[in-house]
C-alpha cells in the first residue's frame, strides 16, 4: 500500500475513493467457511497450516456460513452434497464468493465419466468466481486462486451505478 | 487351524443339502458355495461351533454375475434378464487363524438372502451397501434402506451391469 | 423424581469443523446426554467400484489413491499385492523395501493428521500446526520421489513407478533425527496434558467383544487391549525382516479402549513404524524397480480377497477377475467404513462434547467410507 504511506507521511488525511478503501478492507480479510469435502481440504488444510500459513491473507476459517465471505468449494460434489452446498451458499450474506478447488468441483475430474453419483462441475448449483485446477492443487495454485479473487475485489465497486 | 476342506466336511455332516460344493479350481482362493436362505444358520454355526470359532466377518460383498441373457432394445440399451447376483463372505477366525470363503448365489429376479446382521453386527452396513448397489433383499435384516445412495434414489441399482444413468436428478443434471 | 426433560433431535453435519470431512450424525438427545446416535453416510461417495470395472486393471491404480486420501501409498500398495497374488508375480526386494519405507512414512503422516485435528477438535489448537510441520518435511520426501504431494500413483502392479531420489535416504535420516524429538515434544504439548487427558480419558470406551464383533480394526481394536496387526498376524511383504513391536491399549489414564488409548496408540505406532523404516534404510538392497512390471496386465479367471494394515485397519481388496483387461468386480473393504457402525455404541451415555472427542478418536476418513 505505497500510496497510503505517502499520504500518512506528509500529513493525517488520507484520500481515498470509497470504492477503493472498501474493496480493500474486503480482499484483506476474506473469511472462509471451514468446510471440507475431499482430498483437496487436506490441501486446504495445509494451506493453513505452519508451512503456507493462509492467515496472512486475512483467511481464516468460520464455522458458521453466516459470518463468512468465501466459500472453497475443496473436493467432489456429489448429488447428495449438491443440494447442501447451494444451501450452504444461500445461507452467506453478500458479497459471497466461491472458489473451486480442484478437478472434481471444477468439472467432475477423474469421475467425469463413470461417476453416477458426482455432480460434474459445482457451477451446476452455484455460481463459482475463480477456478484453482489440479488434483489436488498444491497450496501455492490455491494461494495464486485466492490473489485472483482478491485482483477480482479490488475492482468492484459497491455503489449502484444510475443507469 | 482347519483348511477349506475340513470345514467343508464339518459343514456337509451338519447341513447337507444346503451346502452346495467346494471350488477350488480357479487360482488362489476356493470357496463353499452355500443356500441363500440357509445362510444365517451356516453362518452361526460357524462362528459358534468350538473347532471353527469364526468371530469375525472380514468383508462381505454383493457381485453381479451377469451369467444371464443379455438382450438388447431398439435404441441399444442392454438389460440382463435371468443369471444370479451373488453374495460372498470372507470369514476369519481370530483365535483359531483360519480364513474361510462363503459364496452364496440368488435369482437376480428375485434376489433374496438371509441377513447376518444378528451374527456378526458388522454385517449391518456391508449388507445395506449390498442392497443399495445390487438390489439384495437380506431378509431379516433390521433396517433395510440405502445407504451410500440418496434415500429417494429412484433410478435403480448402481452396480449392476445394466445399470443406466437418469438424465437428472432433482434438476441436476447428472451426465456430464 | 427426576426432572422431566425432552427429547431433542439434533442435527450435526454434512458441514461441520469437527466431523472430518462429509458426514452427518443425527444426534438423539435427552438433555445433555446422547441417547442414540445416528450416521448418514454417502456424501462422498464417489463410485470408486464402478470406476474399477470399467478401467483397465492399472489405470484402477489412481482411483484407489483417492479412496483413503491421507494413506494413499497405502491403497496402492494393497491393491498392488492383490494383484501380484492373483498373477503370480514376484517382486524385487528393493521394490518391497522401498514399499514398506513408504507404507510407514505414509503411516506417520496420517497419524500426524489424525493427531493434529484431533488436539484441534478438542480445543488445543498449537498441535495442529506442530503435527502438520512435521508432515510437511514426509510429504517433501514423496514429493521429490514421484512428484505429487498428496495422490501418488507410485506403486505399481509388479514395481513402482521410478526409483528412489538420489537424496532420498540422506533426507529421511534427517528427518527421523528431527521428528524424535518432536515426537516427545507432542508428548509434552498434548499426550500429557492435564486438560486433555480430563477431556479423553474414561470417554468412548469400547469394550473388546463389541469390537471383535463390529469388525473393528486397526489401532482402535489394539486400543481395546488386543495385539492384533495383519503386519504380525497374517505378514505380507518383507515385514517379517524387522524388529518392532506392536503396541496395545493398557488403561494408562482411565479404562482399557477409551479415547485416551486410542490417541496414545497412535503416538506409539510412530515410534515403531520410525523403527521399522531405520531398519528398511539400512537393510535396502540394489535391484531395478521396474524388472517385474508385466506388459500387459491380464490375470487369470478367478477372484481373490488379500489384505494390509493401512493406517486406520484392515483395508481388504476383493477382486474378480474374468480373465479380461478389466476388473469384474473390485469390492473395498475400509476399515474406516466397518469402524464408523461401532459409532453409536461408543456415544450412549455421554455428553454432547464429547461426540466430537470420539469421532476425533477413531479416526476416520470419509473418502474411504463413502468410496
Amino acid at each position: 500500500m505505497g500510496i497510503l504511506d505517502k499520504e500518512f507521511s506528509e500529513g493525517n488525511i488520507v484520500i481515498a475513493k470509497t470504492d477503493d478503501l472498501f474493496n480493500w478492507a474486503r480482499l484483506s480479510s476474506l473469511w472462509q467457511v471451514g468446510f471440507g469435502l475431499a482430498c483437496c481440504a487436506i490441501e486446504m488444510m495445509a494451506t493453513s497450516a505452519s508451512h503456507y500459513d493462509f492467515d496472512r491473507f486475512g483467511v481464516i476459517p468460520r464455522p458458521s456460513p453466516r459470518q463468512s465471505d468465501i466459500i472453497i468449494i475443496s473436493g467432489t460434489v456429489t448429488l447428495k452434497m449438491a443440494t447442501r452446498i447451494k444451501r450452504l451458499y444461500e445461507q452467506m450474506p453478500d458479497p459471497k464468493y466461491v472458489i473451486s478447488m480442484g478437478s472434481c468441483a471444477n468439472c467432475g475430474g477423474p469421475y467425469w465419466e463413470h461417476g453416477y453419483h458426482v455432480l460434474k462441475g459445482v457451477d451446476r448449483v452455484i455460481p463459482v468466481d475463480v477456478y484453482v485446477p489440479g488434483c489436488p492443487p498444491r497450496p501455492e495454485a490455491l494461494l495464486e486462486g485466492l490473489m485472483k479473487l482478491q485482483e477480482k475485489v479490488r475492482n468492484e465497486s459497491m455503489i449502484k451505478k444510475s443507469a | 487351524m482347519k483348511t477349506s476342506e475340513e470345514i467343508l466336511n464339518i459343514l456337509k455332516d451338519k447341513f447337507g443339502d444346503s451346502i452346495i460344493e467346494l471350488k477350488s479350481d480357479k487360482p488362489i482362493d476356493s470357496f463353499v458355495l452355500a443356500a441363500p436362505l440357509e445362510v444365517d444358520k451356516i453362518c452361526m454355526f460357524l462362528r459358534d461351533n468350538s473347532d471353527l470359532q469364526f468371530d469375525s466377518l472380514m468383508n462381505l460383498s454383493g457381485v453381479d454375475d451377469a451369467n444371464g441373457e443379455k438382450v438388447k432394445d431398439n435404441k441399444g440399451t442392454e438389460t440382463i434378464n435371468g443369471g444370479t447376483l451373488s453374495v460372498w463372505y470372507h470369514l476369519e477366525s481370530t483365535k483359531l487363524k483360519h480364513k474361510f470363503t462363503l459364496k452364496v448365489s440368488t435369482e437376480r429376479a428375485k434376489p433374496e438372502v438371509t441377513s447376518v446382521t444378528e451374527i456378526w453386527k458388522c454385517a449391518d452396513w456391508h449388507e445395506r451397501e449390498a442392497y443399495d448397489m445390487y438390489g439384495i433383499i437380506f431378509l431379516n435384516h433390521p433396517d433395510l434402506r440405502r445407504i451410500l445412495m440418496p434415500y429417494d434414489w429412484e433410478h435403480g441399482y448402481p452396480l449392476r451391469k445394466d445399470y443406466r444413468n437418469p438424465e437428472f436428478y432433482q434438476g441436476m443434471k447428472v451426465p456430464y | 423424581m427426576a426432572l422431566k426433560t425432552e427429547e431433542m433431535v439434533l442435527n450435526m453435519g454434512p458441514q461441520h469443523p469437527s466431523t472430518h470431512g462429509v458426514l452427518r450424525l443425527e444426534l438423539q438427545l435427552e438433555g445433555e446426554i446422547i441417547k442414540d446416535v445416528i450416521p448418514h453416510i454417502g456424501y462422498l461417495h464417489r463410485c470408486f467400484e464402478k470406476h474399477s470395472e470399467a478401467m483397465t486393471y492399472p489405470q484402477v491404480i489412481p482411483y484407489t489413491d483417492r479412496m483413503d486420501y491421507l494413506a494413499s501409498m497405502y491403497n496402492e500398495f494393497g491393491y498392488a499385492l492383490a494383484m501380484e497374488r492373483l498373477m503370480g508375480i514376484e517382486v524385487p526386494e528393493r521394490v518391497e523395501y522401498i514399499r514398506v519405507i513408504m507404507g510407514e512414512l505414509q503411516r506417520i503422516a496420517s497419524h500426524l493428521v489424525a493427531l493434529g485435528t484431533y488436539g484441534a477438535d478438542i480445543g488445543a489448537f498449537t498441535p495442529f500446526l506442530f503435527c502438520f510441520r512435521d508432515r510437511e518435511r514426509i510429504l517433501h520426501l514423496f514429493e521429490i520421489t514421484c512428484g505429487a504431494r498428496l495422490l501418488y500413483n507410485y506403486i505399481w502392479i509388479g514395481g513402482l513407478s521410478n526409483d528412489l531420489h538420489p537424496d532420498f535416504i540422506r533426507l529421511t535420516k534427517e528427518f527421523i533425527k528431527d521428528f524424535k524429538p518432536n515426537l516427545k515434544e507432542l508428548n509434552d504439548l498434548l499426550s500429557f496434558n492435564a486438560i486433555f487427558i480430563e477431556r479423553t480419558a474414561d470417554v468412548g470406551i469400547l469394550p473388546l467383544e463389541t469390537a471383535i464383533n463390529y469388525g473393528v480394526t486397526g489401532p482402535n481394536l489394539r486400543a481395546s487391549g488386543m495385539k492384533w496387526d495383519l503386519r504380525k498376524d497374517d505378514p505380507y511383504s518383507v515385514y517379517n525382516k524387522f524388529d518392532y513391536e506392536i503396541p496395545v491399549g493398557s488403561g494408562e489414564k482411565g479404562k482399557i479402549g477409551d479415547c485416551w488409548d486410542r490417541y496414545f496408540i497412535r503416538v506409539r505406532e510412530m515410534e515403531e513404524s520410525l523403527k521399522i523404516i531405520e531398519q528398511a534404510i539400512e537393510q535396502i538392497p540394489d535391484g531395478d524397480v521396474k524388472s517385474a512390471i508385466p506388459k500387459r496386465v491380464k490375470p487369470p479367471e478367478g477372484q481373490i480377497y488379500t489384505r494390509v494394515e493401512n493406517p486406520r485397519g484392515e483395508l481388504g481388496y476383493f477382486i474378480i477377475s474374468d480373465g479380461s483387461l478389466n476388473p469384474s468386480r473390485v469390492k473395498v473393504r475400509a476399515p474406516s467404513f466397518v469402524t464408523m457402525q461401532v459409532f453409536p455404541e461408543l456415544c450412549k451415555g455421554f455428553m454432547v462434547a464429547d461426540v466430537v472427542a470420539i469421532l476425533g478418536s477413531i479416526d476416520i476418513v470419509l473418502g474411504e467410507i463413502d468410496r
